[in-house]
Order: structure tokens, then sequence, then C-alpha cells
């Protein structure tokens, strides 16, 4: 009998660049980004006998044009991985990458799959975010029927309703910047950072690019409110509140500066049974203890975590107070502050190495980024359980559950 | 051939006339003998291609071509959505091979084109229209329905998404020839009597030539570009948000509709579009919304203005010389409107610097105007030349209307008419602009009370289309009929009642504003109340409301109601009435005073002020929030049957139009009846829901005897 543990053997991530044509990753292809990540997997795990591998499940939040046509299997292909080894794209929004791991950690644990690759890439510079349209913005009939707004409208709302100031707000994304650069100055991410190279090994980028140390409260403070333009001439604040029928106008306080940096990055994390750790010659290094996803109103949309991390808590019958840390996706700041105030955890054990604010979001991978970034601090500090999540487009949100293998 | 409803002749040089001139009424529609007709005609057109060289699409009648068969479409029903559906397909069919016959068509557009009209229009080549004041352009929106005989996929083709929804569809403008051709509905605008003479010319100018619309031509694109290319996915998403802005979140069917058949229209073919259009149309046509807004915005309102209401028998009258008593706000704006209208005016005030701050208004008005380009230095002249400030009665000498408009004081009302009853002409029509005051108590304060009226105009005048009409006891037919001619010949609404504290507006006005100052009393969130009523369809909510025509009005209404022995109707004994009371005792009595329910700061939007939730809001009240929007729709409609069963009312189209043009009655019920009518389960089912708001509101929602009867009856009020 195979044990039905989904165990996580490895978990690896390229650093993310700045998401414009100025950003260091802007020349290397999503496609590149993915075999770089796979390259290094085999480099790293000499003994890995890749034909075990079943599949691999990616991320792409906008799947099309470099990023379209299944590019999963095409990097199987590219990357010159087996031909019985699958490939398959998904989109979750943010949750992408997340998702990802936790349908690889399922069909492991179903028993009917040994190994997956789960991750996810976004190269946002080369493939714009929400040049894939869709009906949810594009349809009239389907945006009236269901209130869609941009997520910027959905932050500042969150910010509106729980009282967060601009102040608040701007704290938050210092104390990410702070963080972030402690723990790339410590070297808290060597483990998972893999140096984007070209072809002929010469390095590109080791470092997540957006990060700056001296981030403070009064250097945001010259940031104009991103939001407030299309909320007022755009029309999407009207929208929020004819929902919100006790908000009498949206605060916007949301900038670039507090919000998500918009990158160009991938991660992979390796999911498997007892007989992948076989194939990999390796031990775990964690396992999944459990999965959610749930959802919440899907106009504030960014709500979403607190359900999802409810669910899977019960389902793993732990409670907030069992998990040692967690790693929630600072797509806004208001989102994360929400989270916290939601479950009532403190900053302490929230995104202690900074997030996305500080280091960026590559849409489609980052869930899979915070599984390795909360697997490292968990091994780091020697604690148990980690829960990571992501808030989601259209509401919804997406929580798994870590749990740290001594070695 | 059918019955001379699309008349044919062909010239030498092959050109056909189709002359439309529908024998059975006085403009042609999209009735069953036009659909016929037009079958008919483009069937022999096809028969015949090879011996014609051009068409001419013209009209017989004054105007080009009325629109769509409304008595129709107010009567189909869901059951009847196939068969509307195919009628409409047909016709589309039809106008679709005139435009594709392969010679010059050209729309002729002698009058009035709105709705199928520019429509049938929009299917030929070529619009020519002659010059004049008439108006072209879809607004069938407001009458909750949608320009479905091709309008909504040829005017995005012509203009692009962006302008066709934006300067066409959205709002259904009505625009003047001139205008029509800068949007670009319309080709040329010539004189009216060369009209045909550059239709035929047009042809003439293309005989022989495959004639093609733009978007049949090879290498069409869309002006703007659709919504697959990435200029317009960049802020395609903002059209509906900025349109649920413009709406208010009031759940207004026809413009969302419009707005998706425009854009799923955009993505694919010319054919494909139609019935995308036709099946929006069918499900707005077959809706209970766009019933009422026919009913309302074209039933009532030409039964209102078609003179129902007017006293008959009395010979038609027109005023020449009207003195304004009183050059506040009020008299500033009917000397305004009455000035504009040609008439002579008498602005009188105590002073000469009133009077003259009184004109005032009307030269701001005027300057505004021509700096937008839409009068003329010479029309402003010549409307400033008939408004003649005045301190002196004297000078109301010939004048055989007076329309008084000083301030709600029975006493000071009887002194201004004291002052001019032997000046103006002996059968001087009498009137006074009073909001609340009875008429027969006023009327005693003059010689002649028969020629005594109410002329109950609405802030501000020259924007408010409605005058509420009051017959005191003593007021004659006559003196009533006179004054409804008069508000005709200002090009205003008038619907007539009789005498009562309040009348029928401001009676029912204040149910809905006290009901509001309730809610707040309640301690519910003061944005929640007014964001209930906005979604509910009313234009302006009710505590902005209240503090538009200032919190001391209501305590003024009920002092003078108690005063005068009598009830103070919504303003009595209300659950409002001590909220009212403590903002004015706290000093914040409205926007005048720049303070009332909201704060007015200068650098900014009104915001509600942050007292309101220190003073009334409790935590934990948890009232469902349609019931808010439904109170105030529902206290209105209460207030209204009663005015109908004492007989302050007249008519059923004077009370829903009143009640729309006047004190905001959101449109998409069709009026304060009509709600009743339409509500689920007819008048049975809104004395339930009556029963129920009283029950968990109070005693003011319980249905009065006529309602009773009438959802006894099942019988709808018309």
């Amino acid at each position: 009998m195979v044990s039905t543990e989904a165990f996580v053997y490895d978990a690896i991530r390229t650093p993310r660049g700045k998401g414009k044509p100025t950003g260091a990753l802007h020349e290397v292809k999503p496609i590149s980004l993915v075999t770089g990540l796979l390259d290094e997997l085999r480099h790293r795990h000499p003994d890995l006998d890749p034909v075990a591998i079943d599949d691999v499940v990616l991320g792409v939040v906008t799947p099309i044009g470099e990023q379209g046509m299944d590019i999963a299997r095409t990097a199987v292909i590219a990357a010159g991985y087996p031909e019985t080894t699958g490939g398959v794209q998904l989109n979750r929004f943010c949750a992408s990458g997340l998702e990802a791991v936790n349908q690889a950690a399922q069909r492991v644990r179903s028993g009917w799959e040994d190994f997956i690759l789960a991750g996810g890439v976004e190269s946002m510079s080369r493939v714009p975010m929400g040049s894939d349209g869709g009906a949810w913005a594009m349809d009239p009939e389907t945006a009236l029927r269901t209130g869609f707004v941009p997520q910027g409208i959905s932050a500042d709302l969150i910010a509106t309703m729980d009282g967060l100031s601009r102040t608040d707000v701007d704290a938050y994304a210092a104390e990410s910047h702070a963080r972030a650069a402690k723990a790339w100055a410590n070297g808290y991410f060597s483990r998972s950072v893999v140096p984007v190279v070209d072809r002929n090994g010469l390095q590109v980028l080791d470092h997540d690019q957006l990060v700056r140390p001296g981030t403070t409260v009064e250097t945001l403070a010259g940031l104009r409110p991103s939001f407030a333009a299309i909320g007022e001439h755009g029309g999407f604040d009207a929208v929020a509140l004819e929902k919100y029928v006790a908000v009498e106008r949206i605060e916007h306080v949301h900038h670039a500066g507090n919000s998500s940096g918009i990158v160009d990055g991938a991660a992979l994390v390796a999911i498997g049974n007892e007989r992948a750790g076989e194939a990999l010659g390796a031990a775990p290094r964690g396992r999944v203890v459990a999965s959610a996803v749930s959802g919440a109103e899907p106009t504030i949309m960014l709500t979403g975590p607190a359900p999802a991390a409810r669910k899977a808590l019960a389902r793993a019958g732990l409670e907030v107070g069992d998990i040692d840390l967690f790693e929630m996706n600072e797509a806004f700041a208001a989102a994360v502050l929400h989270f916290m105030a939601d479950l009532g955890i403190s900053h302490e054990k929230v995104n202690v190495n900074g997030g996305a604010i500080a280091m960026g979001h590559p849409l489609g991978a980052t869930g899979a980024m915070l599984v390795g970034t909360l697997l490292d601090e968990l091994e780091r500090r020697e604690q148990r359980y980690g829960l990571a999540t992501l808030c989601v487009g259209g509401g919804m949100g997406v929580a798994t559950i870590i749990e740290r293998l001594p070695a | 051939m059918n019955g001379g409803m699309i008349q044919w002749t062909q010239d030498d040089a092959g050109v056909v006339t189709l002359t439309m001139d529908d024998p059975g009424q006085r403009a042609n529609t999209m009735n069953e003998r036009f659909g016929v007709a037009l079958g008919e005609t483009v069937d022999r057109l096809v028969a015949e291609k090879d011996s014609i060289t051009g068409v001419v699409v013209a009209s017989a009648k004054d105007t080009f071509f009325a629109g769509g068969d409304l008595n129709m479409l107010r009567r189909v029903t869901p059951e009847n959505a196939r068969r509307l559906f195919d009628e409409v397909q047909e016709i589309k069919r039809r106008l679709r091979t005139l435009e594709t016959l392969g010679v010059p068509v050209v729309a002729a557009i002698n009058g009035a084109a709105l709705g199928g009209g520019l429509e049938i229009a929009l299917a030929c080549h070529h619009r020519i229209a002659a010059e004049g004041g008439y108006e072209i352009g879809q607004p069938e929106v407001s009458l909750g329905l949608l320009p479905g005989a091709g309008g909504v996929t040829r005017v995005v083709r012509m203009l692009g998404l962006q302008d066709g929804l934006m300067n066409v569809l959205i709002q259904g403008q009505r625009m003047k020839p001139q205008r029509a051709r800068e949007v670009g509905v319309v080709d040329e605008v010539v004189a009216p009597d060369q009209l045909l003479d550059a239709a035929y010319a047009w042809v003439r100018a293309h005989r022989g030539e495959d004639v093609r619309q733009p978007w049949d031509r090879d290498g069409y694109k869309m002006p703007g570009g659709t919504p697959s290319s990435p200029k317009l996915a960049a802020f395609l998403p903002a059209f509906p948000a900025n349109l649920r802005k413009q709406l208010k979140g009031a759940p207004y069917p026809a413009p969302r509709a419009i707005m998706s058949a425009a854009v799923e229209g955009a993505q694919v073919d010319f054919e494909t579009a139609t019935r995308i259009e036709s099946r929006y149309l069918v499900e707005l046509a077959t809706g209970q919304i766009a019933k009422n807004m026919i009913s309302a915005f074209f039933f009532d309102l030409q039964a209102v203005n078609g003179g129902a209401s007017r006293p008959d028998g009395v010979p038609s009258y027109t005023a020449r010389k009207v003195g304004v008593l009183g050059a506040g706000m009020m008299g500033a704006g009917i000397a305004y409107v009455c000035a504009k209208a040609g008439l002579e005016v008498v602005l009188k005030d105590v002073s000469i610097e009133a009077a003259e701050k009184g004109k005032g208004y009307s030269e701001k008005l005027l300057g505004k105007q021509l700096a937008k380009g839409r009068t003329s230095q010479q029309q402003v002249d010549e409307l400033l030349s008939r408004i003649a400030p005045t301190a002196s009665a004297d000078d109301l000498a010939g004048c055989d209307l007076v329309i008084e408009a000083v301030f709600e004081d029975p006493a000071l009302k009887h002194k201004v008419f004291a002052e001019i009853a032997s000046v103006v002409e002996p059968d001087a029509l009498l009137c006074s602009n009073t909001s609340t005051l009875p008429i027969t108590g006023l009327a005693e304060g003059v010689d002649r009370p028969e020629d005594f009226v109410g002329m109950h105009f609405f802030s501000p005048v020259d924007k408010m289309p409605l005058v509420e009409l009051i017959a005191g006891k003593q007021t004659s037919d006559a003196a009533v009929a006179k004054a409804y001619d008069v508000v005709r010949q200002i090009r205003k609404t008038p619907i007539v009642v009789n005498d009562s504290r309040g009348f029928f507006t401001s009676r029912v006005f204040g149910t809905l504003v006290m009901e509001g100052a309730a809610m707040v009393a309640e301690g519910i969130n003061p944005v929640t109340i007014e964001r209930a009523a906005t979604q509910m369809g009313f234009p302006a909510p009710p505590l902005a409301m209240l503090d538009e025509v200032t919190l001391t009005l209501p305590q003024k209404i009920r002092q003078a109601a108690e005063a005068a022995g009598e009830s103070a109707g919504a303003f009595a004994d209300h659950p409002g009435t001590p909220v009212i009371d403590k903002l004015v005792e706290l000093d914040r009595k409205g926007k005048a005073g720049g303070a009332g329910f909201y704060d007015y700061p200068a650098d900014g939007p009104k915001r509600l002020w942050p007292g309101l939730w220190e003073h009334f809001v409790l935590d934990g009240v948890e009232v469902p929030f349609d019931d808010l929007g439904e109170r105030m729709a529902f206290v209105m409609s209460l207030e209204t049957v009663k005015c109908l069963e004492e007989g302050v009312l007249r008519s059923v189209p004077d009370a829903n139009i009143g009640s729309i043009f006047g004190i905001g009655f959101p449109p998409l019920h069709g009026g304060a009846l009509q709600y009743i009518n339409a509500y689920d389960g007819g008048p049975a089912g809104f004395v339930a829901r009556s029963r129920e708001l009283a029950a968990a509101y109070g005693a003011r929602f319980t249905p009065p005897q006529l309602l009773l009867d009438k959802a006894e009856r099942d019988e709808p009020f018309a």
C-alpha cells in the first residue's frame, strides 16, 4: 500500500524581475523561465528519474500569446523531459500557483498519481495582465449582472470599511520592504531562488528587483492613489457602492507602493508520494496537510483568504493558533490587514520575510513561491505548521496548510 | 397596393419614390399595415430591380415616421415572445434587402424621424433632412425599449460603439436636423423645398453604382474599433460601470440591454448582430418596466398634454401680458419661462432693486446659453426686452394674466393681489404660485374668486416641466381652462387638481421626505436610506431633497395647518418630525443655510453630516434594504390613492405624470398609481404588502378604502 501523503520534496523559484521593458527578465521568454527551473531541478537532483514524473501543472493567469497553447506541456518537451510526462496549464487568477500545488497534492493523495511538478509562470512585462479579455470585465451584460470592478477598487473599499488610513497601509508596505530586505541580506531565500541565466550560462538576474530597503511611510507619501481616477471617471466606485449601501464613498489609499508589484517570474514545487522520493533520491521536506478553496462577495473580492483558511484548518483539524507562520499574498496592503484582523493573528506571524508589495506578484507563479518561502522559513525557525493563502479575482480564496518534516 | 401605406411612383429615369402615408393614422408607425406594405414593396423592388435606378424613401405626412406601434408593444407579453421576435426579424429582413438591393437608396426626411423612423432612414444609403425644428433620434430608451429594427446594429456600425452609445442610443437624444448631421446619423441638411430635389440629385449621382453601406464594403473597420481591438478593450470595462453610475443603481433594463446588444453585436456579423438586438428587444418589450414607461411617457403624457383635464367648452386662450408678483427665485423663474414663450412680462417686487435682481436670473440663464452657443445675442436681447422690472403696481396696466409668487403667507398674498386688482385687465386670470396654501382661502382675498387659480410651479422653474393647477371652491371651469392654456403656452405640462392643503404634489412629496426622516429616527444609516432611494429609481434621495426644500418647510406647513385647524397630513404626528425638529434646533436647516442632513463644503461634493451618526444612528438596526425603497414608493402611492379618493386628484394620468414630473416618483414604475397596477399581484398584492409595511413600520401604510375596493374588484387604476 502506497502512502497517500502528498510530500513536498523541493520548491524553487526564479528571482522576480521588474515587469516592464526595463526589467531584467523582460528579455527572457516565459517558456525559458520554466525550462530554466526544470533544468535546475535535474541539476539539483542528479539521480532524478524524470520518467517518474506524471505531470507538470502550471498556473498562468494570462494564458495567451507566448503563455498560451498549454505552456506546461510545451516546457516539458522543450526541457527534454520524457514524452510520458504531461503538462497542463490552469488559471485560478492570483492563486493559480497555489492551486497547482493543491491539485498536485490532491492527485497524489488520491493514490492515482505519484509525482507531479506544480508551479506557475507569468511574464507580466511580455504578456500584459488583462490582455486575455474575458466576459466578467468585457461583456457588459455579465459585468452589469455581477458588479465587476478592478481589484484596486475592492482593496480601497476594504480599507474604507475597515477604517484603514493611508498611513496604515503605507506602514504595512514599508514593513514589507524592510522584511524582504532583511531576508535577502541574511540569505533566507538562497535555498529557493535560482538565478536566471542566458543561453551561455551568463547570469541575467539573481535577486528580486523591486525591493527598496529604505522605504518608509514618508517616502511613500508622495505616491498618488492609483484607483481614484478609474473609481470616479471609470464609474467603478459607484458599482461597488451599489452593493455596499452603508458606505458613503470610497477612500482611495492604494497606490503602486502599497500594492503588489508587477513582475516576471516562475516557480516549481515537487510534490509526490514516497515513490516519488525514491525516484528523486531525496527525503521529503514537508507535507501538504490540507487545502481549500472558498469564496467571498465578488465585488469586495479580496476577503476570500479568511474563509479559505478556516476551511483548510477545519479540514486539518487545526486551530488558527496551531499555525506557526502565515503567508498571505500581499496583493494590496488592506487585503492582508483585513485577513489578519479577520483571523485575529499578529503581523509577527504573517509574511515574516516580506511579500509581493516588496518583491512583486508574478500572477500565475506567486502561490507556488509562497509555499517555498513558507517551507524555507519553517525550516529556518524549526517550526511545524505554515499556512499559505491568496486573495483571488472573483472573490475566491485559496489556502494550503503545510507541515515541515524534520530532516 | 397596401391601401396607400407605401405609395410607389417611378419616373422616366427609373427612380422609384416610396411615399409613406398611413391611411389610418396621423403619423406613420411600425404597425401591422406598415409591415405588410414594407414586405410587398421590397418584394416588388427586388422583382423589378433591373428597371430601377434608385430609390427615394419619403413621407406624405408632416412627420417622416413616428416609430414603433406602442399600442401593440404595450400589450405584448412573454407568451407572445416568439411572435414578436419573428415580426421584428421580418421587418429587419425587409430593411436589409432594401440596403443590399444594389441600387442607391436615399431617405428624404421631411419631419420628425424618431425611433423606427430613423431606423428606416439608417437602412438607406444616404439620409437628407429638411431644415426645421423637428427631432431625429432613437429615443426608445425613454420608453424602456431599444431600437430593435436595426437601430442598435446600424448606429454602432456607423458611429462606433462609444459615439453610438453615448451620442445616440443610451440616452436616446432627440436631435434637431443640424445636430443629427453633426452626430453623423444624417448626411445632409437642406431647405425643405429642396429636399426631394436633393434626394433625386444624390440618386442621379450614384446611378449605376453598386451602392453599399459602409459595413457591407470590403475592408470596413468599425469606427473606434471592435471590442477585440486593444484600443477599445482598454476602456470597455468602464462602459457598464459608468452606466451604473449614471443610473445611480436604478434598475432600468433598457440602457443595460442597449449597451449589451451593442457590444455583443459589434463582435459578430451584421445578421447575427440584428438577431441579438431582436432578442434583447423582445425581453424589454415583454417586461413590466417598458409597459410602465410606455404607459406614463406616451399614453398618460399624451392625455395630460392633450387636454384630458382641461374643462370642455371653453375657447382656447392665449395670454399676452403677464404680471409676475414677487421677483424671488420662483417669480424670477416664472418671468423667464413666460418671456421665453413670447409673453410681455412685468416683474414686480417691493423695490426696483429686487425686481431687477429677479430679471438678472434670466440674464444669467441666457448668458450661459449664449456661452454654449445655444442662443444668439439677438434672441437674448429680444427675450430680455420683454421683461420689465418694476416696483409700481401701476405698471401692471394691461396685464391679462397675473401670477403671484410672493412668500407663502396668506395675508401677504391677499395684499399684493389687492394692490393690482384695479390695475390689471378686468378679466385678467389671477394665479397664485403656492406649494401648499389652500386656494379657496387665498381666493377670499380677491374680488373675483371665480377667476382665481392655483398655479404651482416647481423649482427650478426653467427646468421642471410640471405645473400643478389647483381649482378652489369658487374657481370657474373657464379659469381652469385658461390656466391650462397658459401652461401649454409656456410649454409646460399642466395637471389639474382640486383644492386641499398641499394639493396633490406637496402632500405626496411630504410623505416621501418624512419617510426618509422617519428612517433616520429609526436609527438607520443615512447613507443606506439615500442609497435605497436612488436604487429604487428616485432621481433624488429624500434627505437631500429635505435639505433642498429646507427643513423649516415641514415645520411651517405643520404650523399653518394647525393654525387653520386642519390636518397637516404627512407632517402631523409623523415619526420623522423629531428628527427635523432636532436638526432645525441645531441650526441645520438645509442647503440654503449651508448645513442640513448634509454638509456643503465649498471645495467638494456634499457629504452626510457625521453628527447624524452621533444623534440618530443606532448600531444593530437591521432593516431589509428593499423595505426602505418600497416604503418610500408605497407612502407616495398610498397618499396618491387618498388624493384620488378625496377628489383632490381628478384623473389617473394626472396622478402618474404629476408624481414623476413634479416630485420625483421613480419613472421606471410609471407613476404613483401605475406602480400599484404593476405591483406583483396588482392592487391586491399591493394591499397585502401595504398591510405588512403597516404592521412593521406604522399605520401610515394602512391601505385606504379606494385601494381596498380596487383590490377587491381586481381593477387597475386607469
